[in-house]
């Protein structure tokens, strides 16, 4: 099952709400035994020995290790939280054409075709304008002498490995302990994140490559698919244009994190527009610091019926711990119950 | 003419509730003209009670759309597609219009000539008058490509009235990230001013939207928002600022009297005299003097 968490307004608390949730989900760690932990270890070292050859994820994931995917690639930030030990990065972009001077005749038909402008043929000489190419490919489509093919230009990276989940020696704050890289033991969340290069403009292709690399072509559920489903949890983008719909494309929910201010709300509704009227997908809201600001949240969802499926209050604690980049599940665990129950509540709001 | 723009890379750190004081307190010593260049979560009309004068139509490019009757559903239109933006279906084709950029790929390749292309009306923009200046903002249709061509746009209208008119400055109220509308934004600009906030998120974030300035020229400035939550963090951007030679012009306290000027549809200098207004009145006078 996947569920974009989105927002509208940034900085509402969308990464919070993601990597708690996530972080929550997994097979309980705190009802694991020392022993369990110490199989893991050994378990975990042995994965490292055999790295070298095969970098790739274990071949069984645990159904119960959610998936999670930070689509906000051009301010990635929930690797802050969740520290994942990378296992495997691959560069990523677009393709661009290339133009083969030797088949090249000049005639202009490439620079017909592109409806970005990002091709211009001039005496002799064809110019490709990379920062304006879409990679649609189809300059070289449409080609007479055949003399285009495309190249990958690289605007960014796509990297996954594992995130340890709350381990019991943590006692809110980092814990002090020295823990062993993650890698897919009980209680661990798989992790996989995009991340544009600075002065790059398009973040869709990078967020498009990301989601298919990572996540499994059955993982989206029919309504009302089966308890036993494998959670995946996409971190998107503030707004809601083109990397937003990219994020939510595929979802089976979208949970929207608001706050209830003006600003909250205005780009709510603009965050359910697409999600709901656009996209056709079930959304549900958390108020987040909830007590600030005012009604309008609450009577717009009452409206619109719109399930407010959790509400965390205004709490200067949170917002120190987010701060300093410890999860709201590790700082604050009383959390944790209630996040387990959003998952509950996401899914019965997906079987209705 | 001079132009600033507000950015933080980051979304949520406070840009809006900056460019709207700031609005405010330039507006006291200088005509100011104002453009909201988050075109898809446009902020800045809630709190500046704008007047609307004139409204446009942005075309924002072209979608595929597909004759269901001409259609044999032969498929070459989705293989060709690098979007998903064709579904199939069992007799005819149809294109899914979020997905579509437009690139007419499909359509050049359509045996049958089943295809055309539509001119796409994408959002609508904005004149309007506020008491601080004409406003120039649009609203960019839920989940539509071409945010980067708006926001020029609402720029462009924005600079023009300022020449033509006289004004000092052009105030430019910044998306989140780093993509095509943030670079579209700053395009320009004399400044910018990051608005930052002292988290890890915050200072990761400001690293990656000074870079992006950087890279087109755009000198930087940094104000810290909610600035007391957490000093050691705010300790470590005034370091980075300093490493970087860039100037901090101001540290913003983090009082929910914001929230509640939001809610009263003001900028919060105009709401209440107190710590944060002092503060963005510092800020304020420190780029006036960057910008001279």
């Amino acid at each position: 099952m996947i569920i974009t968490v989105a927002s509208g307004k940034g900085g509402t608390g969308k990464t919070t709400v993601a990597v708690s949730l996530a972080l929550s989900i997994t097979a309980d760690r705190q009802d694991l035994t020392d022993q369990d932990l110490a199989d893991q270890d050994l378990a975990d070292q042995d994965l490292r020995d055999k790295e070298s050859d095969s970098p790739a994820q274990s071949e069984s994931v645990n159904p119960a290790n959610p998936l999670f995917l930070d689509c906000d690639v051009e301010e990635p930030n929930a690797a802050l939280f969740l520290k994942p030990a990378i296992k495997e990065h691959r560069e990523v972009g677009q393709l661009i054409p290339k133009v083969d001077p030797d088949k090249c005749t000049y005639c202009g038909r490439c620079a017909e075709v592109c409806q970005y402008h990002a091709i211009a043929v001039v005496p002799q000489r064809v110019l490709v304008f990379t920062e304006l190419c879409h990679g649609c490919g189809s300059c070289s489509l449409n080609c007479p002498e055949k003399a285009i093919h495309e190249v990958l230009c690289v605007t960014g990276t796509i990297e996954r490995g594992w995130a340890r989940g709350i381990h019991p020696s943590d006692s809110g704050g980092l814990g002090g302990v020295k823990l062993p890289p993650a890698s897919g033991g009980p209680g661990e969340v798989e992790f996989a994140q995009g991340t544009m290069n600075v002065g790059e403009p398009m973040a869709v292709p990078i967020i498009r490559q990301l989601k298919q690399w990572v996540i499994p072509p059955d993982a989206s559920a029919s309504l009302g698919g089966t308890p036993g489903d494998r959670p995946v949890i996409l971190d998107a983008s503030p707004g809601t244009a083109c990397p937003v719909v990219e994020s939510m494309r595929g979802a089976d929910f979208v949970l929207m994190v608001t706050e209830p201010t003006p600003f909250g709300l205005h780009d709510l509704r603009l965050a359910v527009e697409v999600a709901h009227d656009e996209l056709g997908l079930p959304v549900g809201v958390v108020i987040n610091r909830d007590g600030v600001g005012d009604r309008g949240v609450d009577d717009y969802c009452a409206a619109e019926s719109i399930p407010i499926l959790m509400r965390i209050p205004l709490d200067r604690r949170i917002a120190e711990s987010y701060s300093e980049g410890v999860p709201l599940v590790e700082a604050l665990p009383e959390y944790r119950a209630q996040l387990r129950e959003l998952y509950h509540r996401i899914r019965g709001e997906m079987a209705r | 003419m001079k132009q600033l723009v507000i950015l933080s890379g980051k979304g949520g750190t406070g840009k809006t509730t900056v460019t709207a004081a700031l609005a405010h307190l330039a507006s006291q010593e200088m005509s100011v003209v104002l453009a909201d260049a988050d075109v898809d979560a446009a902020n800045l009309e809630l709190v500046l009670d704008p007047t609307k004068r004139e409204e446009h139509d942005f075309t924002g490019g072209q979608l595929a759309v597909i004759d269901p009757e001409t259609c044999t559903a032969c498929g070459i239109c989705a293989e060709v597609c690098r979007f998903e933006a064709v579904v199939s279906g069992d007799e005819a084709y149809r294109v899914a219009p979020l997905a579509c950029e437009g690139c007419a790929a499909c359509f050049y390749q359509c045996p049958v000539e089943a295809i055309r292309m539509e001119e796409q009306t994408a959002g609508r923009w904005f004149r309007s008058d506020t008491r601080f200046g004409p406003l120039f903002h649009a609203h960019l249709f839920a989940g539509q490509e071409n945010s980067g061509k708006l926001v020029t746009l609402v720029k462009q209208q924005g600079r023009l009235l300022a020449l033509d008119t006289g004004a000092k400055l052009l105030l430019v109220d910044g998306p989140p990230g780093i993509g095509c509308p943030v670079i579209s934004a700053s395009a320009g600009a004399d400044i910018a001013l990051h608005v930052a906030e002292p988290t890890v998120s915050g200072v990761h974030d400001l690293e990656r939207i000074m870079g992006t300035t950087d890279h087109f020229g755009v000198p930087s400035l940094v104000a810290i928002n909610k600035a007391d939550l957490n000093p050691a963090r705010a300790g470590e951007i005034a370091a980075f600022c300093t490493e970087r030679g860039v100037e901090l012009v101001g540290y913003i306290p983090y009082d929910t009297v914001v929230t509640e000027a939001m809610v009263h549809g003001q900028p919060v200098t105009a709401y209440t005299d107190g710590p944060v207004t002092e503060a963005l009145r510092g800020v304020w006078g420190r780029i006036r003097e960057a910008l001279t």
